[in-house]
């Protein structure tokens, strides 16, 4: 079915991009300032790409929902952003950059994309550095690299536990001179909630004004979604709080084909879950495990305090399982691994649901002042959430939802199935495969932006320069408004008694308990009938106060709560159709006699693409077969 | 270049520039008035008639006069308009550590020395300067018995002692504030000078406003 | 615990604002101060009244999204604590807490305790950046930065653009936010080339927004959530002056 050519590049791997950026067509500078691209959010992958358009001359709108573009969530990633620039000179290389990500991903990536990432990810670097961003530096005043992520190589490049916040300051401030320039104008607080198709292209969305909830029209001669993941489905997750699926659910709903929706990763160390009333689960950065050794007492329920429970009756469960890697494994294996822990009875704290990071042993052996100068911000947090100090007891900590490798289906110049439509970053699925490594996502995210969609947008644009300014009065985006409006008056008319969290909350608990971070069969068809009639009565039962026309933030969460109840059954299809283990997704049904995960090359070797077929049909399954014609397919063995 | 103090930071500038101006003459006044403290006036008197007429001094003066009044008048201007950028402001407040009570309440110490500076101006600059005093000579110079004056008024009015005391102690707190501000303006200020200007500030202004207090309290005590 | 929780309520930004109080049980030490507020929106939305709207985001203290005035402190009484990371069991069981919005002139409330802070993107859109357009770069090692340099700038971008240096100043002044960029800007070689310009540009712009000046009461300092030393002002104003002294 040609509706997924990827559009890969013939040609060596490392030859691929260079020989498809020559073919690639050009807008002439005085036709870009006629043509109108909209970018929606405005983290690493929406500012860069955003501020990089602009820079081009062509006239770009950008919205977010927050107040300002400098709050998305990519402000909130620690550990770091990874790039091959061999500065340590241990033989690194975009080889073994792009080998460590195909096999992180569980080899169910496309080869050429990843090529790709690994290949711009030093401009990347040298851009931020030239933006002021400050990567840390050693005393000789060149830029420092750590090893993160279970890696041999130091590729790191960080700023302390802030990395993304500080990579996100350089992105908003090269957009924010752009905004200056008039070449972007900024749309902050506004939500997208539609896309408008045209004769078969993305020409516009459709947003609400959050402050006064005013419907608006936009329109422009293509549309590009950075809108992020779509994580916050499991209602608890390391991710903001407003962080939503909505921009490419309703992209879904117009036609675009939504791949791998059930690859999530769980993040191996959060803070576990302290109460009833928990909103979020906070990330403590995976660098953490570079010291930290992860335990759990060999007894069941052992009522003893962390620190009276003697070496030996202690399990360091990963330096066991795997003595190669131990605490170092990938994100996925460490999650799953406390999970089986835990569900075995031996989880330590009020819930049982948490394990030991202990950093004793380092303190110990390398000083209280290394531990403080490399992870003292993270372990203020700790004390400042949980009322106790890492330095005198384990850390708990429990997995979480993170990052969604899943999403948007994109061809190799980042066009999903919609012609100009495009998504980049977290929002599009392309380059983490089944599970995302540490530090390859600020990378993936500012690759698209600056290096990426620049260049590709172009050719489909070099088709639209006859194109005038595309008009907001037709009759489609009269459609797309009307029944946006519709759908808003209908969650303000329902008048129920349950608030749009305490679905989000129940809906999370589905997700978790049957979509996360083991699946089996019988759990996941479960889970389509729960998510059914959790529909059903969110729609019955739903209470949104005040009106529409206001700043009302219930509403806002009714509408991406209802997105996400739709966005969770795809996503159980997705894990439902996957009978094999692959990455982060986990089906017990496909595990080694040791209980890892179990690939099945032979059926699964595919991208999973979805197709919207209506409301309350099975979604369509497309599958773009992987070709692997430089790597050899390998378990992937942390042993 | 002027427009420079169309700027809030300009007009920041001309408080900082005219108050160290200002704590200058506050060292000279200081060192002059101490001499009150010698013997039986005729150190002072001698010290007051060369202030009085050394033609240095009689341009510094008007000098001095602008300063006071672009310092007053700064401050005014950017008070009031500060005021202005929070029309509502906050039920409740509680201190966060670090900010001093007179950095916070800069303009009302300045208003209490403004009270006092017009107070004190009347008791001895106005009277030398365009009323009659008293004369002295020693030896074959005459000049005014300005000790006479500030004995007079110390000794028989306990009132004016206080008075005095209570200027002089506003007049070192609001020095302890605009002290290391004045350097933090002009921009003469890092992490390290921060704690030194700090102290030094403080050194200062102790050392004034106890420099002044002391005079009256040693005619009250003493005299 | 119990709570008695004395908040300000305003419809719109036109709407004339006043306190209202509520009371609130089942408060658990464990819980953050604003999963507190939420779950008093729970009951207040199952009531069928308005709930308290407030910015929030990333609950991690990175984004600068929220931001209250609790009890008489920006981000309440913990010392570099942005309000999502406030916790319950700083408070004492039956206190009456007051939670007020930012309030400076330059940052209009929008409703309850949300703000308008887009004075804040205006200043950064009037020079804070370096001029830089992506591919221009070169290597990122192509010009080595002192340790120290590095180190500041990390410490000055860490803001975070909340606004409780704002929002704590009497005078509402934005000086230590437009302090923290320039320190920041300033410490790449890159960064020297449009320094005057910046520097003019965005203290100008901040002055036109309604900002108040600096008087050096150092409250900034002391709630800023990022530690932010004011002796970023004082190269502030050295940067202005001499910039200023050039023209």
């Amino acid at each position: 079915m040609n509706k997924l050519n990827a559009k890969i590049p013939d040609g060596p791997l490392p030859d691929k991009w260079t020989t498809h950026k020559t073919k690639l067509r050009l807008v002439n500078p005085a036709n870009r300032r006629k043509l109108d691209i909209i970018v929606v959010g405005t983290g690493l992958a929406g500012s860069s790409a955003a501020s990089t358009l602009g820079e081009l001359g062509y006239n770009v709108k950008v919205f977010c929902y927050q107040d300002s573009p400098r709050r998305a969530h990519s402000v909130a990633a620690q550990g770091g952003i990874n790039a091959a620039k061999n500065y340590k000179n241990d033989n690194d290389s975009i080889y073994r950059l792009f080998y460590d990500m195909i096999k992180g991903g569980d080899f169910r990536a496309r080869e050429a994309n990843v090529y790709r990432a690994a290949e711009v990810s030093n401009l990347v670097i040298d851009h931020y550095t030239a933006l002021g961003v400050p990567f840390a530096r050693d005393y000789g005043g060149l830029i420092e690299n750590r090893s993160f992520g279970g890696v041999q190589v130091s590729r790191t490049f960080y700023a302390k536990g802030q990395t993304g916040q500080q990579c996100l300051i350089g992105a908003y401030s090269a957009l924010s001179r752009q905004i200056d320039k008039g070449t972007v104008t900024m749309y902050p607080r506004r939500e997208m909630m539609d896309l408008v198709v045209i004769d078969g292209k993305a020409r516009g969305i459709i947003v609400r004004n959050l402050i006064t909830g005013e419907i608006e029209r936009h329109s422009a001669h293509a549309v590009v979604l950075a809108t992020g993941g779509y994580g916050t489905i499991y209602y608890l997750s390391t991710l903001a709080l407003n962080s939503n699926g909505s921009a490419a659910w309703r992209a879904y709903k117009r036609g675009a084909l939504f791949a791998n929706p059930s690859f999530v990763q769980i993040h191996p160390t959060s803070i576990p879950v302290l109460n009833d009333h928990q909103c979020k689960l906070t990330l403590m950065s995976e660098s953490l495990r570079n010291d930290g050794r992860v335990w759990v007492p060999k007894t069941k329920g052992d009522p003893r305090k962390p620190n009276e429970i003697p070496e030996e009756e202690r399990d360091y469960y990963l330096e066991r399982r795997y003595p190669a890697f131990g605490n170092l494994v990938p994100r996925d294996v460490a999650s799953r691994a406390a999970k089986e822990r835990c569900d075995a009875g031996y989880g330590v704290g009020p819930t049982g649901l948490s394990v030991y990071l202990d950093f004793r042993d380092a303190i110990q052996k390398k000083g209280r002042k290394y531990i403080e100068d490399n992870y003292g911000n993270l372990f203020e947090m700790y004390e400042k959430i949980t009322g106790e100090s890492p330095y005198e007891v384990p850390m708990r900590i429990y997995p979480a939802g993170h990052y969604t490798m899943g999403g948007l289906w994109v061809n190799y110049n980042l066009m999903t199935t919609i012609p100009g439509l495009y998504a980049i970053g977290e929002a599009n699925f392309s380059d983490h495969g089944a599970n995302r490594l540490g530090a390859s996502s600020l990378m993936q995210t500012s690759g698209d932006g600056y290096f990426i969609l620049p260049y590709t947008i172009a050719d489909y644009l070099a088709d639209e320069i006859k194109t005038p300014k595309i008009p907001t009065n037709t009759p489609e985006f009269d459609a797309a408004e009307k029944e946006v409006k519709d759908r808003i008056e209908r969650l303000m008319s329902i008048n129920g008694t349950e608030t749009a969290t305490s679905f989000h909350k129940r809906l999370g608990k589905i997700m978790w308990d049957y979509c996360g971070m083991v699946r089996n069969k019988e759990g996941l068809e479960k889970a389509l009938t729960l998510l059914d009639e959790l529909k059903e009565e969110f729609w019955k039962n739903l209470k949104v106060p005040d009106t529409a026309n206001e700043l009302n933030q219930e509403l806002e969460k009714a509408n991406r709560v209802a997105d996400f109840l739709e966005l969770g059954k795809l996503m159980v299809y997705d894990a439902l159709n996957r009978r094999e283990s692959c990455g982060a997704h986990f089906r017990e049904e496909s595990q080694t006699k040791n209980g890892e995960a179990k690939r099945d090359d032979e059926n699964y070797s595919y991208v999973a693409a979805w197709e919207y077929a209506g409301d309350g049909k099975e979604p369509i399954l497309h599958k773009e077969e992987l070709k692997f014609e430089y790597v050899k397919l390998q378990e992937r063995s942390y042993k | 270049m002027l427009e420079i103090f169309n700027s809030s930071i300009g007009k920041k500038l001309i408080m900082s520039i005219t108050g160290l101006f200002l704590m200058l003459f506050l060292v000279v006044h200081l060192t002059v008035n101490l001499m009150l403290l010698v013997g039986d006036g005729e150190v002072f008197n001698r010290a007051a008639h060369f202030m009085g007429t050394n033609p240095a001094v009689r341009v510094i003066e008007p000098i001095l006069a602008i300063g006071f009044i672009f310092h007053i008048f700064y401050a005014t201007y950017i008070t009031l308009q500060n005021r202005k950028k929070r029309p509502i402001g906050y039920t409740t407040s509680a201190s966060n550590g670090l900010s001093t009570w007179s950095s916070k309440n800069i303009y009302i110490l300045g208003a209490t020395i403004f009270i006092f500076l017009v107070i004190h101006l009347a008791n001895f600059f106005w009277k030398l300067k365009f009323e009659s005093v008293e004369t002295i000579t020693y030896g074959d110079e005459t000049m005014p018995n300005a000790y006479a004056l500030v004995a007079g008024l110390f000794t028989n009015y306990w009132w004016y002692d206080l008075l005095y005391v209570i200027g002089a102690i506003s007049l070192g707190l609001h020095l302890s504030h605009g002290f290391w501000a004045a350097f933090q303006t002009l921009g003469w200020n890092g992490t390290k000078w921060l704690k030194r200007l700090e102290v030094v500030a403080y050194v200062y202004a102790i050392v004034i406003g106890t420099g002044f207090s002391i005079i009256p309290i040693y005619f009250f005590l003493f005299k | 615990m119990t709570v008695k929780l004395k908040i300000w309520r305003q419809k719109d930004s036109s709407s004339k604002g006043k306190f209202e109080v509520y009371e609130l049980d089942n408060v658990a030490p464990d819980m953050s101060f604003l999963e507190m507020l939420d779950s008093l929106n729970q009951r207040l939305v199952k009531e069928g009244k308005s709930p308290v709207a407030f910015d929030h985001d990333c609950r991690e203290g990175i984004c600068g999204s929220c931001g209250i005035y609790i009890n008489g402190r920006p981000h309440g009484n913990d010392h570099r604590t942005t309000t999502c990371e406030l916790r319950m069991r700083g408070f004492k069981d039956g206190e009456t807490i007051t939670i007020e919005p930012w309030r400076a002139a330059a940052f209009p409330v929008v409703k309850d305790l949300v703000v308008d802070r887009s004075a804040f993107d205006k200043i950064i859109q009037a020079g804070g950046y370096i001029s830089v357009n992506a591919g221009a770069a070169q290597d990122a090692n192509a010009i080595p930065v002192p340790k120290h340099n590095a180190d500041v700038a990390f410490d000055t971008a860490s803001c975070i653009g909340c606004g409780a240096c704002v929002a704590a100043c009497k005078n509402a002044s934005a000086m230590l936010f437009v302090a923290a960029k320039i320190t920041h800007l300033a410490q790449f070689p890159q960064g020297r080339v449009e320094a005057p310009e910046r520097v003019k540009r965005m203290v100008a712009k901040m002055d036109e927004l309604g900002f108040g000046s600096c008087t050096n009461t150092r409250a900034c300092e002391a709630e800023c959530p990022k530690g932010i030393s004011i002796s970023t002002i004082a190269k502030l104003n050295r940067e202005y002056l001499t910039a200023k002294l050039k023209d």
